[in-house]
């Protein structure tokens, strides 16, 4: 599959190992990426918390360009500039007012036939019948899957997965050989930008998130956006001196999870990289007795007897 | 030179805008002498060649008056009216009749004051346009 | 030849003081086909109305036209004077120069020309007027009430008891509808069953009630007072009139394990099964899609045990077709599973559940024979957290009103939950109280004073499980919005009352109109709540609108007293002033062309298909028929109709021309 792709600012910086383990794993699974020329910053939520038309101008701009380079689809891996470019679309489509105005600004001719594609509909799609053979070394751990508030929301325009208990990416880590449970956290926020002016929210709200995962057995916590993973890993530290306890949980993007399935090395994968170190003790005795009464599904932590 | 007054021409539905205007009468509302109502079941009622009778009959302005959508007492009566208008309007505006002269309206049962206005508002402006000759002339033309 | 009087009323001085009555009456008589014109202080009084009989009489009128006040007030009136001197009523009509004259104009000659042109019109009109007479139309002295729940039940039984005869359809096995999965109801915390057990009885013994369960409407056919409806009953398997309800064949049933309907799926039921113990007829049904011999062709236990030999594998569906003169629809509603709910867990924990299942919970004859236990352990919760309004009000669900009954029963099931576990902790999250109804409030109150219910006002964004707890997020707005965490054993919804399954496609079979939310529409939200726009059928319970027993109740005597006033005489009067189709001598037969645009244009539905035969009953033509009984008089076809072959008696082409001609 051939795709236009488009890394954001954050790909090429902070989260440089999503992008390396992307590309990474690329050939593994039969993606061909193309990067999309001269593509400039999405504007995230600084620019539309300052100036609306910047925050559209900058995300169209980048979808122009795709345009002009014959894409029809584009991925883009990174949640924030996922989220701006198909709300930017979105906007842009309905108000033909707008789409002019903003065509002007950015000097293009804004079609809206460039879509973007976040990573896990691209996998998805990827993943077809027999892709199970290509990963020799299963990622046979619990993992809990975290989404984000990004990619689900808001519902009627990116209209992907269930918004309050998602499974595309549980679907995902199931075909790599893992043990996705059910977990409450899911799609709750992690603090996200307060990550620099107010990390003690950031602590907190972060630190439900790891508290939930690990009680209910989880190995390892699964990540689809650089903000997700920068504060549940970068910040995990502070999280332990908030809750008084360790958790050591590592977060690992799902690239890089797939990464090791389909028997990459770690440094390729960028996994050194973490703050948090990505091992796995063995397991001896059970993982944390979170057996729900309640219906929920498959609970992971329960062993087979 | 006694000033010129419009001889304008009112049809209306029984259930909202005869009411309304009832109510007008009651609340004691003056309005313009002008207009004369035709009362009629519903708006739906209404062919439009009755209103090109109306102005063949010397009237210079004429009102279509009924319920407001959703509220036809025979439910739907005023849905075809509307219809009906929005072709008859394409229709005068074609031929070169001057539209303003026709007004169309939703005047409910309790719009007593709403009623005076439109007749008012009417008037006025069918006054401005001055007597309404072309077609009385034309029409007569096939009768002589 | 028109021999009209014209009668010009002072009403007092409204009319006199700007409008003079006697220069209108003097130039009316000077008007060509009127015979007689006079002006009088009080038309409406007893000497005016005489100086109308003495003029009909001596001048022999053909036509009477009064100019007062609005026809509105007092066209009955003259109309009824002019009837018993002789006259048709029809053929009087008012001008109105009070209203539309008198009252809104300064007094001024130009006021008392248009008196004066306000009359010439009508006159012009009355000359043209034709007699028309009443008609009469037969009527089918049984009603069809559709729906065998409260309201249904109560319909059935006050028209019963006016003494006509009442065909009852219920959908399920048994009626009783959601009133009989109720535990105790509010305000006065009556049992449900108790309440309700002796009207179903009563509904099944009374000799002027046919009583069809597990059957459906099929087709509905005919107008007012001339029904013609066929009716689908469901075959059984089980023969009635032998079986006895001994319920050996339920208890030897190998299928226990199928989520009963009547315990809203907090318990289970077997394959042929009784859906509760006081079902009314108390025969059971074979669950086709559950019974092993209709998925297997096996096992047969039942057939094998039944003292009676009353199975039979091999029974029908049934088409039962009935003449009926009245329909009654009581159709019911219907409330959101927790699977609507992504933010309460898509109904995946056990421990979420409905306000209809704590019913059944809270019951004593429910599963867990009314002990409030978790579905999914067994225990009793220490906490329960009711949610109201979830769903209703709240546009991003589609549902924008309020379900009207909730409020009151979660308060109910707050203070059952005290009664029975008086330790417990019951937390109601809330938006607003709606306590409208006698002794409601005062209801409320005593959940929250006596009972120790906890009211929390603010809604609850979310509800996961952590460790066989609940764990219920909420806000509480009144101390300043501050978030609030619960951690609950069990959480009850107040879902949303929505319009029961099938309700848009029964609403298409009988014609009525319905609304976004598929509830049946009245004809007046005000004035005319029982009856639809659809004549001689009629609205009762929550098939309209959610809304409580009481109201259900009285809505139902409300459709029946509607039912029996329908059912008074033998034949039912209609005002005529209806569409006609015109109708001449062959070879035309009738200007009508047969385009049917009236058809498609009548809100009513009443334009009918006649086909013109000749003797031997060779086709001539096809040409549109108005059903007189049906016709409302509005005129929409008139309008429409390209060779002008339809006309409206009372406001009819000639007529209306007229009027305007005479301008």
């Amino acid at each position: 599959m051939k795709l236009g792709y488009y890394p954001g600012c954050s790909l090429r910086g902070t989260a440089r190992e999503f992008d390396e383990s992307l590309l990474a794993i690329a050939p593994g699974i039969g993606l061909e990426l193309e990067e999309i020329p001269d593509w400039n910053c999405c504007g995230a939520s600084a620019a539309h918390n300052l100036n609306r038309e910047l925050s559209l101008a900058l995300p169209a701009r980048v979808l122009a360009l795709a345009e002009k380079a014959g894409m029809e689809e584009v991925l883009v891996p990174c949640s924030m500039c996922f989220n701006r470019l198909a709300v930017t679309r979105h906007e842009l489509l309905e108000d033909e007012e707008l789409r002019k105005r903003v065509s002007d600004i950015i000097k293009m001719d804004y079609q809206g036939t460039a879509r973007a594609l976040n990573i896990l509909e691209t996998l998805g799609k990827l993943f077809d019948e027999g892709i199970e053979d290509k990963f020799v070394k299963p990622f046979d751990h619990e993992v809990a899957c975290y989404y984000g508030c990004l990619i689900v929301r808001p519902p009627k325009i990116v209209q992907f997965d269930r918004y309050e208990d998602p499974q595309s990416m549980d679907e995902l880590m199931k075909k790599i050989g893992a043990h996705p449970i059910d977990w409450a956290f899911k799609v709750e926020c992690c603090g996200a930008g307060l990550s620099i002016s107010r990390t003690d929210l950031v602590a907190k709200l972060s630190g439900k998130i790891i508290e939930d995962a690990v009680h209910r057995g989880a190995e390892a916590i699964i990540v689809a956006c650089p903000m997700c993973h920068a504060n549940l890993d970068m910040r995990q530290e502070k999280v332990e001196k908030l809750k008084g306890k360790k958790y050591s949980i590592p977060v690992l993007y799902l690239t890089q999870a797939i990464g090791l399935a389909l028997g990459l090395e770690k440094k390729k994968l960028s996994l050194h990289r973490h703050m948090v170190p990505v091992v796995f003790p063995p397991r001896e005795k059970p993982a944390i007795e979170s057996k729900s009464k309640t219906k929920t599904g498959k609970v992971a932590g329960q062993v087979e007897e | 030179m006694a000033e010129f007054e419009p001889k304008i021409i009112a049809f209306v539905c029984n259930w909202c805008t005869y009411a309304g205007a009832d109510l007008t009468g009651t609340s004691r509302i003056k309005y313009a002498t002008n207009v004369r109502m035709i009362r009629l079941p519903c708006t739906g009622r209404i062919d439009f060649m009755l209103l090109l009778k109306a102005f063949a009959q010397g009237a210079d302005g004429v009102i279509v008056s009924g319920c407001h959508p959703g509220d036809c007492h025979y439910t739907a009566g005023n849905y075809h009216a509307r219809r009906r208008w929005i072709l008859f309007r394409s229709l005068l505006d074609f031929v070169g009749f001057d539209t303003r002269r026709v007004h169309f309206a939703w005047v409910s049962a309790a719009e007593g004051a709403k009623w005076a206005q439109v007749v008012n508002s009417v008037v006025n402006e069918v006054r401005e346009l001055g007597p309404f000759e072309d077609y009385q002339k034309l029409a007569r033309v096939g009768v002589e | 030849m028109s021999r009209i009087g014209v009668f010009i009323c002072h009403c007092g001085e409204n009319i006199a003081a700007t409008v003079d009555p006697v220069k209108v009456a003097e130039t009316m008589s000077r008007v060509p086909g009127v015979v007689h014109a006079v002006d009088y202080k009080y038309m409406c009084s007893d000497p005016g109305q005489n100086l109308i009989i003495e003029a009909i009489k001596e001048k022999g009128l053909t036509g009477v036209v009064v100019a007062a006040c609005s026809p509105r007030m007092h066209e009955p009136t003259f109309r009824k004077v002019c009837a018993e001197s002789g006259l048709n009523p029809f053929l009087c009509e008012m001008a109105n120069i009070r209203e539309h004259c008198s009252w809104v104009h300064e007094k001024s000659d130009i006021t008392t020309d248009k008196a004066i042109d306000l009359v010439r019109v009508i006159v012009e009109k009355v000359k043209r007027n034709a007699p028309l007479y009443d008609i009469k139309v037969p009527v089918t002295k049984t009603a069809l009430v559709i729906g065998g729940g409260i309201a249904g039940i109560q319909a059935s039984l006050d028209i019963a008891n006016a003494g006509h005869k009442v065909i009852l359809v219920e959908r399920d096995p048994s009626i009783g509808g959601h009133m009989i999965q109720l535990s105790e109801t509010f305000p006065t915390l009556d049992c449900s069953q108790c309440i309700m057990t002796p009207r179903m009885v009563e509904v099944a013994q009374h000799p002027n009630i046919t009583l069809y369960t597990y059957s459906e409407v099929e087709e509905l056919d005919g107008f007012i007072g001339n029904f013609k409806v066929k009716i689908r009953k469901k075959a059984r398997s089980v023969d009635e009139n032998l079986c006895t309800g001994c319920g050996v064949c339920m208890q030897k049933c190998p299928r226990k394990k199928i989520p009963s309907e009547y315990e809203a799926g907090m318990g289970m039921r077997t394959a042929i099964y009784i859906p509760f113990a006081q079902a009314v007829p108390n025969k059971p049904v074979i669950d086709k899609d559950n019974c092993l011999y209709y998925l297997k062709g096996k096992c047969k236990i039942c057939e094998k045990n039944c003292p009676a030999e009353a199975i039979r594998f091999d029974q029908e569906d049934e088409i039962i077709e009935a003449d009926v003169g009245a329909i009654v629809c009581a159709t019911g509603f219907d409330v959101l599973g927790t699977d609507s709910f992504p933010e309460y867990g898509y109904g995946k924990y056990k421990d979420v559940i409905t306000g209809l299942q704590f019913e059944r919970l809270a019951s004593a004859s429910g599963p867990t024979l009314g002990e409030i236990r978790r579905p999914s352990d067994g225990k009793e919760p220490e906490t329960i957290v009711f949610i109201a309004c979830a769903g209703s009000r709240d546009p991003a669900k589609g549902i924008e009103y309020c379900s009207k009954i909730c409020c009151m029963y979660t308060a109910k099931h707050a203070m059952l939950y005290k009664h029975k576990i008086h330790h417990g902790k019951a937390y109601v999250c809330y938006m607003d109280i709606r306590a409208g109804g006698k002794m409601y409030e005062e209801f409320v109150r005593r959940a929250i004073e006596e009972d120790g219910v906890n009211y929390i006002r603010g809604r609850v964004s979310r509800v996961y499980e952590q460790d066989g707890k609940l764990i219920v997020k909420g806000v509480d707005t009144l101390l300043g919005s501050q978030p609030v965490e619960i951690e609950a054993d069990m959480v009850v919804l107040a879902t949303a009352a929505v319009a029961n399954t099938g309700a848009e496609d029964l609403a298409k079979k009988l014609r009525v109109s319905y609304d976004a939310y598929n509830f049946l529409a009245e004809a007046h939200p005000k004035l005319r709540p029982v009856e639809t726009n659809t004549a001689g059928i009629f609205l009762a319970g929550a098939c309209q609108a959610p809304k409580d027993i009481p109201e259900a109740v009285a809505q139902a005597s409300g459709a029946a007293s509607k039912v029996s006033a329908l059912f008074s005489g033998d034949e039912l009067s209609r005002e005529p002033v209806i569409a006609v189709v015109n109708r001449c001598p062959p070879p035309v037969f009738s200007t009508c062309e047969g385009c049917f645009i009236c058809e498609q244009a009548c809100p009513y539905q009443a334009i009918e298909r006649e086909e013109i035969k000749t003797r031997d009953g060779k086709l001539i033509k096809v040409v549109a028929k108005v059903n007189e009984g049906i016709c409302q008089g509005c005129g929409t076809c008139v309008a429409v109709c390209r060779a002008k072959a339809i006309d409206l008696q009372g406001f009819s082409n000639e007529q209306v021309y007229a009027e305007v001609m005479a301008l």
